[in-house]
């Protein structure tokens, strides 16, 4: 029953297959089990199984809040959930209770969602891989799937299995992990670069990142305030489309979402791409793209061409300059939001106590990692009044450019378009750590930035395993506002790949067999 | 399986060899070289004021190559030309921002908010005295001051 998707369960719920208790509980013992992944930081274990009774009550009583009661899910650690200890995984913050909710997290609680815990990310969501926050880094399940234990070299002893195992990609990998390890049914990321498609691309499950001003900031502790969204992670596009259901829309919090109405919709059961105009832009056949992820996105274009679709191959020129744009515009943000974090209101603070300058110092000193400081200092650079101009200015030029290529290609009469979402599958750890933050985020996100840029929604959708036994993903960009023409696409995508189910030994341990015949459905 | 003819390049399975993320690969907008100009080293002067305003020290020459590199990669902007772009600050310019009415709808959470500081007297954050220039101290030397 872990395995099944959200739907499945909700529907199980409802028909009382199983209670929120009991639902809650197998949860809370998988995540014990599944510890050595480092994906939560914080398990909410009282708070949970009291959300799991209440939501129990309601359902006896025959009065659910919707689809999503008593369903447990997962919050990224830089998401304010009041009473709970959030840290974006920083000596910063750690030991910062938020007094507050996130709009987003107070929806689900309002939708009677069970919260299991905070998961883990790379230090303030600045990374690519989530190895950089100070828990630790978090590990792929696909590294302990029988898919890719079959595929390694066999090694001597099982020492070495843990010398293999593989990255989740980032920041979101905790989320990632936790959807992909059956923990709970769906998690909430953020996404500034590809922070949601990224890893869950890596880990095998979809990653939607909806349009900028779609869903509510406000609680999320910002990077990029015009770029970052929350992004949704789940283990289906339908189960996607329902959370997004629950979390869009105007928020008089966040004067950054729009104020149109939003309507939740649900997908066809039977998609029909037939009318449709996919693009294939060319740039993104960036260097360093794997051969097989190449031929995969080939065979894909194949697979709409022949479902009638009309497949074109289209052309972003500024695709290149996304990485140096965002490079700049980031770090100049992140200079300005990290300047909140003096140690006076919260967070930590030094004992330094001869000047105020001295204890900011001192407390920053001590409390961000290099990687953060690094971009606080680039990005003043940046904003430094000599350079202002002939660096912050322009990037933000170069961004109308990326912007309006969006626009030409999708004015063009193009509805989606259709690219890789990481260059290779996901690389052992330590591989990974070889090279710095900085230049691995510079060569992952290449494929996944631009649609930040221009405020896109994009969505991963797991694809195939890899020679190696791991998940690859292609990405669909949309329309901005347009997520039910992307979602119905992906999930016509989706429903043409059947992705295989991970093979997790401690997930099937834990599970009952009660939803065995719906994973023979979809092995591939 | 019928092999899509999108074009060449997505059928020749070859990959052009990876490119390292710091050199531009040739784009023809600008017309002229996609060298840049001669790479400065950032003198010392900047890099206090830059330590002075961030907050935040470089901690050791690792920290100054760090920048040094950063600021090579951004210079690739310039090969781009913006003649008559405007820069775009958000992508919902073209909307007009939420301002709700000017009603007191929450607040007294004086407690809530004070729990959160290491420092508070009553209903007061206390910081260290200001308007002191920040000198280092001994054992606080940061790279640069060491270097000079």
């Amino acid at each position: 029953m872990l395995r099944s998707s959200l739907r499945q369960v909700s529907a199980a719920l409802k028909e009382g297959r199983v209670t929120p208790t009991e639902l809650c509980q197998r949860c809370l013992a998988l995540i014990k089990s599944t510890k050595f992944l480092n994906a939560y930081i914080t398990v909410t274990e009282e708070t949970a199984l009291k959300q799991a009774e209440e939501s129990e009550k309601r359902r006896k009583r025959g009065q659910p809040l919707g689809i999503l009661d008593g369903i447990p899910i997962a919050v990224k650690d830089n998401f304010n959930t009041a009473g709970i200890e959030t840290t974006c995984a920083s000596n910063m913050l750690k030991g910062y209770i938020s007094p507050y909710n996130a709009t987003v997290v107070q929806k689900l609680l309002d939708q009677g969602a069970v919260l299991l815990g905070k998961t883990n990310l790379d230090e303030f969501a600045m990374g690519s891989g989530s190895t950089d926050g100070v828990f630790g880094p978090v590990r792929n399940p696909w590294s302990y799937s029988k898919q890719y234990k079959e595929k390694s070299v066999p090694k001597s002893h099982s020492e070495d299995e843990e010398y293999n195992w593989v990255i989740t990609g980032g920041s979101s990998g905790g989320s990632a992990a936790a959807v992909s390890s059956f923990t709970c049914f769906a998690a909430l990321g953020s996404d500034t670069g590809g922070s949601t498609r990224n890893p869950a691309a890596h880990c095998g499950v979809v990653g939607l990142k909806p349009t900028y001003g779609l869903i509510s900031r406000h609680g999320l502790i910002p990077l990029v305030n015009s770029m970052d969204v929350p992004g949704i992670l789940t283990r289906c596009v339908d189960d996607a489309a329902v959370l997004l259901g629950s979390l869009a829309g105007h928020d008089p919090k966040d004067s950054t979402t729009i104020q149109d109405d939003f309507k939740p919709f649900e997908l066809p059961d039977l998609p029909d791409v037939s009318k449709l105009s996919i693009g294939i832009p060319k740039e993104y056949h960036a260097p360093g793209l794997s051969s097989e992820i190449l031929s995969l996105w080939s065979k894909a274009a194949d697979l709409f061409k022949n479902a009638g679709a009309k497949v074109v191959e289209v052309s972003l020129p500024h695709t290149r300059y996304s990485i140096v744009c965002y490079h700049v515009l980031c770090t100049a943000e992140v200079a300005s939001n990290m300047a909140r974090f003096d140690g006076l209101e919260y967070g930590h603070r030094s004992d330094v106590k001869d000047s105020t300058e001295s204890m900011y110092a001192a407390t920053r000193r001590e409390g961000f990692n290099d990687v953060v400081r690094g971009r606080i200092l680039s990005g003043n650079y940046f904003l430094l009044k000599q350079n202002y101009e002939k660096y912050f200015v322009k990037a933000q030029k170069v961004r109308r450019l990326i912007a309006n290529d969006f626009g030409k290609v999708f004015g063009s009469g193009v509805d989606i378009l259709l690219t890789p979402t990481t260059l290779s599958d996901a690389v052992p750890y330590t591989e990974f750590i070889q090279e710095d933050n900085r230049t691995r985020s510079a060569q992952d996100d290449i494929l996944t930035q631009a649609a930040n840029m221009a405020g896109l929604p994009a969505i991963n959708v797991p694809t195939a395993l890899s020679e190696r036994g791991l998940p690859v993903g292609l990405q669909f960009i949309g329309r901005s506002f347009q997520e039910k023409q992307l979602l119905t696409v992906a999930k016509w995508f989706e429903k043409q790949v059947q992705f295989p189910v991970i093979q997790l030994e401690e997930a099937e341990r834990h599970d009952n067999g009660v939803f065995q015949h719906q994973k023979s459905a979809s092995f591939s | 399986m019928r092999v899509l003819s999108l074009g060449r390049w997505l059928r020749a399975g070859r990959v052009p060899p990876r490119e390292p993320a710091s050199r531009p690969s040739g784009h023809r907008h600008s017309g002229h070289r996609p060298q840049g100009p001669p790479q400065q080293k950032v003198s010392v002067e900047v890099l206090e004021h830059l330590e002075h305003l961030a907050l935040v020290d470089f901690r050791d020459s690792e920290g100054v190559e760090r920048l040094q590199k950063a600021i090579q990669f951004a210079d690739q902007l310039h090969e781009v030309n913006t003649d008559g772009v405007e820069p775009m600050d958000s992508v919902l310019e073209d909307r007009c921002l939420y301002l709700r009415e000017d009603d007191v709808t929450e607040g007294n959470c004086t407690k809530e908010l004070l729990e959160n500081a290491r420092e508070t007297v009553e209903e007061y954050f206390v910081a260290p005295p200001g308007n002191i220039p920040l000198v280092k101290l001994e054992g606080q030397k940061t790279f640069l001051q060491g270097s000079k």
